[in-house]
């Protein structure tokens, strides 16, 4: 199951490559009711899964399934139960994510199975991109598997998620932020960059004291993980995080701060980090809040 | 909405399926036929100011009007993106071939009739970003022939 690479990391099982998923197919597309792995993608885009996924992969759809319908908020304790026992996966199941662009939606739906205490988890280094590129087997063909008996935990947001009041009580105390957007859009020089989406937020700029550390400075061309020396270097040497100090990361709606929560947590083995999914779509939008903006 | 008559029977063909799963599989088999901006229009590297802005699939078009029809091109960089090139061949495939009039009818909102309501904030902003260029190269074409 590990590369060199992933025993250095303080969680040295947190990660699997695609070598290892595609040695053990057979294990994912088992017909127990409590099978020990389950492989989940998890895409932004709509078409990709259907359009050819890793064989015996389910979808777990990050919009779809994973948001409550009305409110800005995750589904609740009994949807996330009924979501799990659909898709096959049991009370004892490993579930190994992969997905679209660098993993980032596939981290987002990891951490969203955190919230309800769901740690039996692991990610596919690399995702679809390295799948892809190392020319790996796809199939269109849609896995059914057996109901099972998944009994879900409340959901407990406060461990691993941060809302704006946490945000803005994490500034007065001075504790550290991670904007994970690009430069530009830290530096409030635009909303939105070229070739990227504006998402919708009134003010530009960023949440005061935070570090600029784009979530792209983590991983390789292939969407893997840098080594941990190199995720050191760059958070907590030249950044000066510590794993000991509560820290926030942000980016405009938690996707990718997502793919850096992982990286603080899982990776470097900060102990007290959480996502602020509200990000910059919630505190761009926001009257009054404090923001930095050296662009004016 | 009014639309190109094409892309209207299209959507009402879309409205026809009910299961999302049914729909996904007819944008899929958009996708698969996708074809690229053939050599003689364009070749790598593409320009930017044929680049569609706020489409993270890096998605391009070029446009000929010849005889009074517009032909449209395509090309989808990201070879993710598999919805960015879904919409590129059935906007290829509807209006093609029509008059800069019917052309400029194309509304961005066509995107939520075909793809759904519950695309990421980024997907749908790349995706009504398309149908925008396209409308807009039709929309030059008329005030060019115009003056």
């Amino acid at each position: 199951m590990t590369e060199n690479k992933f025993t250095s990391y303080a969680n040295s099982d947190i990660l699997v490559s695609t070598q290892w998923v595609a040695d053990n197919l057979d294990k994912f597309s088992s017909d127990s009711a409590d099978p020990e792995y389950r492989l989940v993608e998890s895409n932004e885009d709509p078409l990709l899964y259907r359009s050819g996924h890793i064989p015996g992969a389910i979808e777990i759809d990050w919009t779809e399934d994973l948001n409550d319908p009305v409110t800005r908020d995750y589904i609740q304790k009994e949807a996330f139960q009924e979501l799990l026992r659909s898709k096959g996966i049991g009370p004892n199941t490993t579930v190994v994510f992969y997905g679209d662009k660098n993993n980032w939606w596939s981290s987002y739906a990891l951490w969203v199975f955190q919230l309800f205490g769901f740690d039996q988890v692991k990610l596919m280094d690399g995702g679809r991109i390295k799948w892809e590129l190392e020319d790996r087997e796809l199939t269109k063909e849609v896995p059914s598997y057996p109901t099972t008996e998944f009994v879900a935990n409340e959901r407990n947001d406060a461990p691993i998620r941060a809302f704006r009041d946490d945000v803005l009580t994490h500034i007065e105390s001075s504790l550290p932020l991670v904007d994970v957007r690009s430069p530009e859009e830290y530096r409030g020089e635009r909303l939105h960059i070229p070739g990227k989406p504006n998402e919708g937020a009134l003010r530009g700029g960023h949440i005061p004291g935070a570090r600029s550390i784009p979530w792209s400075s983590a991983a390789n061309d292939d969407g893997s993980f840098k080594p941990v020396e190199e995720l050191e270097e760059l958070y907590v040497n030249q950044n000066n995080l510590e794993r000991d100090k509560q820290t926030i990361t942000y980016c405009r709606i938690g996707e990718r701060s997502s793919h850096s929560w992982f990286v603080l947590k899982y990776l470097l083995g900060f102990e007290n980090v959480r996502n602020y999914d509200g990000s910059w779509t919630e505190y761009g939008n926001l009257v009054g809040v404090p923001i930095e903006n050296p662009s004016v | 909405m009014e639309l190109p008559e094409k892309l209207a029977e299209l959507v009402n063909d879309f409205k026809l399926v009910s299961d999302k799963n049914e729909r996904m599989d007819m944008l899929i088999f958009y996708a698969e036929d996708f074809e690229e901006v053939p050599q003689e229009i364009a070749t790598r590297p593409f320009p930017e100011d044929k680049r569609v802005p706020a489409c993270e699939s890096e998605a391009y078009v070029w446009s000929e009007l010849q005889d009074g029809k517009m032909k449209f091109y395509f090309a989808v960089e990201n070879p993710q993106g598999i919805s960015a090139k879904a919409m590129a061949a059935i906007l290829d495939e509807t209006v093609s071939g029509s008059s800069p009039e019917e052309v400029a009818k194309l509304s961005p909102d066509v995107v939520y009739e075909l793809f759904g309501k519950n695309l990421s904030m980024g997907k749908s902003a790349g995706l009504t970003s398309l149908v925008s260029v396209v409308k807009g190269h039709a929309v030059k074409a008329i005030s060019e022939s115009s003056n």
